[in-house]
């Protein structure tokens, strides 16, 4: 069992939610890249996804964009980001999922890239330009190196796109909020709802929900129904407010804490049998 | 085996790799495109749009003074350039507008390098009644300031990219970046034999219209099949739609000629045979200029619409099988094609189609005079007036 599930299990047997905050390696530098994430643990973050930089962020809204050219401006490149986290991980046990598009890993070569990640203490990857149709090899590999495959599931994707998905992710599956790019705007939350009951039908699986969450009312309302609330263009931007600023880290564990509080507020008030439902996680 | 497979793949390259919220989308065209295939309403509609709007077919036109002045093989032109707005990119834009109706959707989207493929696709939405948004580097904006105009003309409204390197391939990801938030509304017309599946065999197959009249077009000419066949290569629409329905006549040799700016020792082109490698970029696995992490390189052309980093990947598929020979020319000689093809002929090329007249002046000279050469003539140059104009230092 690794990392993800572990952690996953025991906010389970806590009755709690997972907060995932996502940030870019290298933004605005890897030292304080390297501050933030234990800073961010420190603040009530369960698991970390960590962006890795790439020139066309096709799936990304300004605001992360913007993260990544401000990294790739240091320099900063998956190699790098392995280099990192084999660092970090000295320094902390937390869950660390890489956010990355394929072409990097495709240059560095799949079976390598699996390989390098585990051995540096990567957790999982989630890849949104690689769909599972594309992914057979790599998520045999990953398998076999036991790196998680998180995969994405959106508001337009088919039943029999869920069933797929579902089965081909392994750590959590990744729902999509919105039928967006990262950083939009949540319209209808409660569709959200639907959504979710539609794939616990289909998998054990915990499922975590991002893109569009924003403020600590929206992770607190979803966290009702997901088992773990991504928050990446919010942060985000509080590193670019804070750029240059000595309190940038800890303006970012002020406002991780302000999520975490309010997901722990449903925490405690959760239902216990929806609690039990989602019993024992598949793999 | 006829490519691409189901999935999309012309073996090594091609594919589908977007985002999820996209993946049902593509589904969803590639199940309404097959229909459109069945659908004689839909061929009929196309076909006389083909001929009376586009104004098909294009002529094959000897170009008797240019062959003269090289002194070498017979040489043809493909008038792709009298098409109706000035390419052979509304081949491919009318059809996809086409095709969004019968799907439905209330909007269309593109984007554009030229401006060539931003204008025909907001003709395009023009003609069939529905919205359009094209989107468009702000480098190419200032270059392309005309097709710019022309486009709002049309009732498009043109948003411009100024993020990352400001050209074509910008223009593409906040093309995609729209369709993944109103994907249910609105087509992505795509200008290219490029990205996700099934777009690189949809375009292929709106724009082989090109290599179908060709081939009627030189046996009633010359009586006999062309030796050669030369198109530029952006992404490669005009030159696959050319090139496709000889394929299987092996004496023809076919060359696609990318933008080499500057010299590909600058570093500074878009040659992606010459200088790129192996990568997975905006949907699809082709050639791809980029470094050792597999970040995208900036490129360089003094035309916008070869300015781009990637290539179709049926051309990457052709190219390893040894069946199409890529090579370049340089901004100079694509300059300088463009002055002697006006000069001789009185036909001003689009600076993209240059490039395969540049070929031309190379190759022509040491062909015996009874070979013949067909080139396409993908686009006019009357968008290019201007630009080539500041570039001579004059002012207009």
């Amino acid at each position: 069992m690794n990392r993800i599930e572990k952690r996953f299990k025991k906010l389970n047997t806590q009755n709690r939610k997972a907060l995932i905050p996502y940030i870019m390696a290298g933004d605005p530098d890897i030292k304080t890249t390297e501050e933030l994430i234990l800073e961010i643990e420190r603040s009530g973050g369960d698991l970390i996804e960590l962006g890795v930089p790439f020139t066309d962020p096709l799936a990304d809204g300004p605001v992360i964009q913007k993260a990544h050219y401000r990294a790739l401006k240091n320099k900063v490149t998956l190699r790098n980001v392995l280099d990192f986290v084999k660092r970090i991980r000295e320094k902390t046990t937390i869950p660390l999922v890489l956010m990355t598009y394929y072409n990097p890993i495709f240059k560095y070569g799949d079976e390598d890239f699996i390989k390098d990640a585990v051995t540096s203490g990567v957790d999982g990857v989630i890849i949104p330009d690689l769909p599972f149709e594309e992914a057979k090899d790599f998520i045999k590999t990953s398998k076999m190196n036991g790196l998680d495959t998180i995969f994405l599931l959106a508001p337009t994707s088919t039943p029999e796109r869920i069933s797929m998905i579902t089965n081909a992710s392994r750590g959590f599956i990744y729902y999509v909020s919105i039928t967006g790019i990262t950083g939009a705007k949540i319209e209808g939350i409660d569709q959200i709802k639907n959504s979710l009951e539609k794939i616990r039908e289909v998998t054990d699986k915990p499922i975590a929900v991002g893109f569009g969450i924003s403020t600590a009312v929206e992770a607190k309302k979803i966290s009702e129904w997901a088992d773990g609330i991504i928050i990446g263009s919010a942060i985000v931007r509080v590193i670019e407010e804070n750029l240059g600023s000595p309190s940038i880290v800890n303006k970012v564990g002020e406002f991780v804490k302000t999520l975490s509080e309010g997901i722990k507020e449903v925490q405690s008030s959760a239902r216990p049998a929806s609690r039990s439902e989602a019993g024992e996680f598949g793999v | 085996m006829r490519l691409p497979d189901k999935k999309g793949h012309f073996g090594l390259y091609g594919g589908k790799f977007v985002p999820e919220t996209l993946m049902p989308a593509l589904e969803e065209l590639e199940e309404a495109y097959k229909n459109s295939k069945k659908d004689t309403l839909f061929q009929n509609e196309l076909l006389y749009l083909q001929k009376t709007y586009i104004g098909r077919p294009t002529p094959l036109y000897f170009a008797k003074r240019l062959t003269e002045r090289l002194g070498g093989a017979k040489i043809y032109l493909k008038r792709e350039d009298l098409c109706h707005t000035g390419a052979h990119k509304i081949n491919n834009a009318l059809a996809q507008a086409l095709l969004a109706k019968r799907m439905g959707k209330s909007r269309l989207i593109a984007e554009t390098g030229a401006g060539q493929h931003g204008v025909a696709t907001a003709t395009g939405a023009a003609l069939v009644g529905l919205e359009c948004e094209i989107y468009m580097g702000s480098e190419d904006m200032e270059r392309q300031a005309l097709n710019v105009f022309r486009m709002k003309l049309l009732g498009a409204k043109v948003r411009e990219v100024s993020i990352g390197s400001r050209t074509l391939k910008d223009a593409i990801n906040e093309a995609l970046r729209d369709w993944t938030t109103n994907v249910r509304t609105t087509h992505y017309v795509m200008g290219t034999v490029f990205g996700p599946h099934p777009y690189p065999l949809m375009v292929r197959d709106f724009q082989s219209v090109i290599g179908k009249e060709t081939r009627w077009q030189i046996m009633k000419a010359e009586g006999r099949l062309p030796d050669y066949l030369i198109a530029c290569i952006g992404g490669g629409s005009n030159a696959i739609g050319l090139f496709y329905e000889f394929l299987e006549n092996k004496d023809i040799k076919m060359i696609g000629v990318e933008a080499g700016g500057l010299g590909i020792e600058t570093g500074q082109h878009a040659a992606r045979f010459a200088g790129g490698s192996l990568g997975v970029f905006q949907g699809t696995k082709s050639y791809l200029l980029q470094d050792s992490d597999g970040n995208v390189l900036p490129t360089h052309s003094v035309s916008a619409g070869l300015d781009y980093a990637s290539v179709g990947p049926e051309h990457s598929y052709l190219r390893d099988k040894g069946r199409i020979e890529y090579t370049y020319a340089t901004d100079e000689e694509a300059l300088k094609a463009f002055e002697l093809l006006s000069e001789t002929e009185g036909i001003t090329p689009a600076l993209e189609s240059a490039h395969a007249i540049a070929e031309t002046i190379k190759l022509s000279p040491k062909l015996p005079k009874d070979n013949i050469i067909i080139i396409n003539l993908s686009g006019r140059g009357d968008k290019d007036v201007q630009h080539v104009a500041k570039i001579k230092g004059l002012e207009l």
